[in-house]
C-alpha cells in the first residue's frame, strides 16, 4: 500500500534503530517528548518503545485535543443533546469520553439523539434535512481540524442554514508547549513534533522551541520509519549541540503551512483570552471561538450553555499524565478503577489518549518459549 | 453416523400471499396470521418436518453426541454487498455448529416483523434463507413469527437455532490447548464489518468490499477428517473481530497467543479502509472466518487441507500458543516490534486525526 509499506519496511526500521543505537550518549537518558497523541498511539501500535534503547525515554505530551478538554465542557455538551429539540454531533472519538453525568454514548442510550459525523459538513447536512430541529457540531481538536469547523460555518452562512450551530472547543498547540516547557517538573531535551497540525500552522511557529529554550524539534510522520528518523534527526543535533527546527514530514507537511485553511481560521475564529486543559489549568491565548460575525452559529450565544466547572475525581491524575510527569501506569488508577470499558478519564478514552495506547497495547516482551 | 433428514428438497416459486405489507394482524395468530405461514413461509422452505405445522418438529433417533446453537441477527442494513440478513441467520448458526465440530442436521427460525415491513422484503429474505439452507441440505424445521409495531423492529429480526451431529473424532476444549499448538486462520478479515459501514453510506470511501457471509461447515468437517483430536478448538470469528476470538482463545485456554502481524490475510481495499479510519482490521467482524488451535505436528497437513478445500484458499498459519503469565494476545512485526492485540471495547469508532 502506497505512503505506508514503504515507510514499515524492516530492512529500513533496523537501519534507523542500528544509527540510533549509535548516536546516543551512553548512560545520558534522552528525554524526548511526542506532543501529538497519533504520535503517542503510532509509538505503541507498532511498539517501537521497547525497541529504542534504554537511553531514550518517551514522554507522552497533551497533544490529544480530547483528553484535555475539561469535565465540564463535556457536560455543557451533553445538556444540549439532552434537549429534544436538539440533535447533538461529534466526532467518533468524543462517544464515549465521559463528562460528570457520563458520556454521549450513554446519553444517547437514554434517548438522546447523539449521532456520530465524519466532517463538521455532514452535521450542517443533517441540520439541512432537519429544519425543525436544531443541530450542534460539538468542535474539539487543535487547528488540525480548527479550519474544517471554520470552512462549515462559512458554508452556513453562505447557504443562510440557521438552525446549525457550533460549540467550539477547538485548542492550539503553541501555548501548551511552551506551557509544558516552562514547567518546572519538565526537563526535555527535544521534541518529536506534531505532524498533522503542522499542515496547518507550518513549521514556523515552533522556531522559539529551538532558538529561545535550546531543544530541538523535529516535525513528524506517523508511520515508523518516520518516526526513529525523527528521533535520528534529534539525536544528530543533539550531539551536533544544534538546536532548529527541521521537517522530517515533508511530503505531507509544508513549511509555511496551508494558507487558504490559516485564512478561513483567521475570518471565523479569535483566540480567547484563556481557556481551561484539564491538567494543565488555565492556559492564556490557547483556544479558539467563534467571531461576532458568526454569532448567529455559535452555541455559546445561540444556545442554553450555562458553563459548568466540574473538578476531576480526587484520585485521578490526569493532569499529571498529561504534562508527561507520570507515565499512565504510574496512575494509581491505571487498570484497576480506570480502564478502557470503565473509563474515568479521557487519556483512558480517546483513541489518542496516552493511558489507552499504553494499556491496548503496552507490555509486551515476549515470553519465553516452553513446550 | 447423523441421520440425514433432507431428502426433499426446499420448495420455491410463487406464493398465493397478496398482502403487500405486514401489519399487526398478521402475528396475532388468527386468520392473517395462517395466510402468511401457508402461502408465504412455508411454500419457499418446504420440508417433511415443517410442512405439517405442528406445534413441533419430530425428528428421527440420532446417534452419537448432539450440538445445539442460537443466535440473533438484527443487521442494519438488511442487504449489504455480499449477502443479506437472511443468508447471515443461516450461516451464523451453521457456523457455530461447524466450529463445535458439528455437522448441521436441522435448524429454527423466529422471525420478529416489524409492521409496515414491505412483504417483497420479507420474501427475498426467506428465499436467502431456504437457498443457504439448500445449499448445504439443511431443513428449516420449525419456524415462530411475531409482529411488532412500526419503529420497533428495524424492519426484521431474526433468531435462529441449530442442530448439529458431532464428528465422532471431535474433541474440541480449551483446556486440550497446550503450548506449541499452532493457530490458523481461514482466510482474509475484515470484509464484513467494512461492508456493513460503507453501505450505510456514512463514509464517502467507495470500495469494492463485500461481506464475506458463507457456510464454514466443509472446511471444518475437512479439518476433522485428516486431522481429529489433533483439532484442539475452533471458533468462528463475528462481532468484534479475530482479535476478540484470539483474546477468547487466551482466556479460556490460560495462554498467551502470539501472532505475525503480517501473516493477517487482508484484502487491499479492506486494507485501505481500515488504514483510512484508523480501524484495526483485527476487530473488524467477519462473517464467514474462524480460528483453529491444532497440535504442532499436524499443522502443515492442517493447513494443507484447509486450502484444499473451496473456499479455504488463503487459509494462513497466524501464529502460535505459548506459556505466559498472562493470558492476552501478541502480535509481533518482522522489524521486532510486539505489540498486545487487545479485544473490542464497544463499537469500533474511527479516529479524529
Amino acid at each position: 500500500m502506497k505512503y505506508v509499506d514503504e515507510f514499515r519496511d524492516p530492512a529500513l526500521l533496523r537501519k534507523a534503530l542500528a544509527e540510533i543505537r549509535s548516536l546516543v550518549e551512553p548512560g545520558r537518558t534522552h528525554r524526548l517528548m511526542e506532543v501529538c497523541g497519533g504520535h503517542t498511539h503510532a509509538i505503541f501500535r507498532f511498539g517501537l518503545k521497547e525497541l529504542l534503547p534504554p537511553e531514550i525515554e518517551l514522554i507522552h505530551g497533551p497533544g490529544c485535543p480530547v483528553c484535555v478538554l475539561p469535565m465540564g465542557r463535556i457536560d455543557d455538551g451533553l445538556e444540549l443533546a439532552n434537549d429534544p429539540e436538539c440533535i447533538f454531533t461529534a466526532f467518533g472519538d468524543m462517544m464515549r469520553v465521559p463528562g460528570s453525568q457520563g458520556s454521549p454514548l450513554e446519553s444517547k442510550a437514554r434517548g438522546a439523539d447523539v449521532r456520530i459525523v465524519y466532517s463538521p459538513l455532514d452535521a450542517l447536512r443533517i441540520a439541512q434535512q432537519n429544519p425543525e430541529r436544531r443541530v450542534v457540531f460539538f468542535a474539539i481538536g487543535f487547528e488540525t481540524t480548527a479550519p474544517s469547523t471554520a470552512l462549515t460555518l462559512l458554508r452556513a452562512r453562505e447557504l443562510g442554514v440557521m438552525n446549525f450551530s457550533v460549540f467550539s472547543n477547538h485548542v492550539t498547540v503553541i501555548p501548551a508547549i511552551r506551557a509544558i516547557l516552562d514547567s518546572p517538573d519538565m526537563r526535555l531535551d527535544g521534541f518529536i513534533g506534531p505532524g498533522h497540525v503542522s499542515t496547518v500552522i507550518g513549521c514556523r511557529p515552533y522556531e522559539f522551541i529551538a532558538r529561545d529554550y535550546r531543544c530541538p524539534i523535529v516535525v513528524s510522520g506517523f508511520e515508523p520509519a518516520d518516526i526513529l528518523q525523527s528521533i535520528v534527526m534529534i539525536l544528530r543535533q543533539l550531539r551536533a549541540g544544534e538546536s532548529k527546527v527541521e521537517n522530517q514530514y515533508g511530503r505531507v507537511v509544508p513549511w509555511a503551512g496551508n494558507l487558504p485553511a490559516l485564512k478561513a481560521l483567521a475570518e471565523v475564529f479569535e483566540v480567547r483570552p484563556h481557556f481551561e486543559w484539564r491538567g494543565l489549568g488555565f492556559i492564556s491565548q490557547s483556544a479558539l471561538r467563534i467571531r461576532e460575525s458568526f454569532a448567529a452559529w455559535d452555541a455559546e450565544k445561540v444556545m442554553p450553555i450555562r458553563g459548568v466547572c466540574v473538578a476531576d475525581p480526587k484520585a485521578a491524575q490526569c493532569g499529571e499524565v498529561l504534562k508527561g510527569v507520570l507515565k499512565p501506569h504510574e496512575c494509581k488508577l491505571f487498570g484497576v478503577e480506570c480502564t478502557p470499558e470503565r473509563p474515568i478519564g479521557a487519556l483512558m478514552v480517546s483513541s489518542e489518549g496516552a493511558c489507552a495506547a499504553h494499556f491496548k497495547y503496552g507490555q509486551t516482551r515476549l515470553p519465553i518459549v516452553t513446550t | 453416523m447423523a441421520q440425514s433428514l433432507m431428502n426433499k428438497t426446499p420448495g420455491g416459486g410463487s406464493t398465493a400471499f397478496h398482502d403487500k405489507q405486514i401489519s399487526m394482524a398478521h402475528g396475532a395468530g388468527g386468520e392473517a396470521s395462517r395466510r402468511l405461514v401457508e402461502e408465504l413461509i412455508r411454500p419457499l422452505l418446504a420440508n417433511d418436518w415443517l410442512n405439517p405445522l405442528g406445534d413441533a418438529a419430530v425428528l428421527p433417533a440420532q446417534s452419537g453426541r448432539l450440538a445445539v446453537t442460537t443466535d440473533s441477527f438484527v443487521v442494519q442494513p438488511l442487504r449489504f454487498p455480499g449477502g443479506s440478513i437472511g443468508e447471515l441467520a443461516i450461516n451464523g448458526t451453521v457456523n457455530d455448529l461447524a466450529v463445535s465440530g458439528a455437522k448441521p442436521i436441522a435448524i429454527t427460525a423466529s422471525l420478529i416483523l416489524e409492521a409496515g415491513l414491505p412483504t417483497e422484503i420479507l420474501r427475498q429474505e426467506i428465499t436467502a434463507m431456504a437457498a443457504a439452507a439448500g445449499h448445504l441440505g439443511l431443513p428449516v424445521v420449525a419456524g415462530d413469527t411475531k409482529v411488532v409495531e412500526h419503529g420497533k423492529a428495524d424492519g426484521l429480526y431474526i433468531c435462529t437455532t441449530g442442530l448439529g451431529a458431532i464428528h465422532p473424532r471431535a474433541e474440541l476444549r480449551a483446556d486440550r490447548v497446550c503450548p506449541g499448538d499452532r493457530v490458523l486462520l481461514s482466510g482474509p478479515i475484515g470484509n464484513h464489518g467494512m461492508a456493513i459501514m460503507l453501505a450505510r453510506a456514512e463514509l464517502d470511501i467507495e470500495a469494492d468490499i463485500r461481506s464475506d457471509t458463507r457456510p464454514l461447515a466443509a472446511m471444518t468437517e475437512a479439518l476433522l477428517e485428516t486431522c481429529g483430536a489433533g483439532v484442539k478448538w475452533m471458533r468462528d470469528a463475528t462481532r468484534g473481530g479475530a482479535a476478540t476470538v484470539l483474546n477468547e482463545l487466551a482466556r479460556d485456554a490460560r495462554m498467551t497467543v502470539v501472532i505475525d502481524e503480517e501473516a493477517v490475510p487482508l484484502d487491499d481495499a479492506v486494507r485501505g479502509a481500515c488504514e483510512l479510519l484508523g480501524l484495526d482490521p483485527l476487530q473488524v467482524a467477519n462473517e464467514g472466518q474462524f480460528v483453529a488451535v491444532v497440535r504442532e505436528e499436524v499443522a502443515a497437513q492442517a493447513l494443507e487441507t484447509l486450502r484444499n478445500t473451496p473456499g479455504g484458499e488463503r487459509a494462513c498459519l497466524l501464529g502460535e500458543v505459548r506459556k505466559g503469565s498472562l493470558s492476552r494476545v501478541l502480535a509481533r512485526a518482522s522489524y521486532g516490534g510486539v505489540r498486545v492485540v487487545d479485544m473490542l471495547i464497544g463499537d469500533p469508532l474511527p479516529r479524529i486525526c
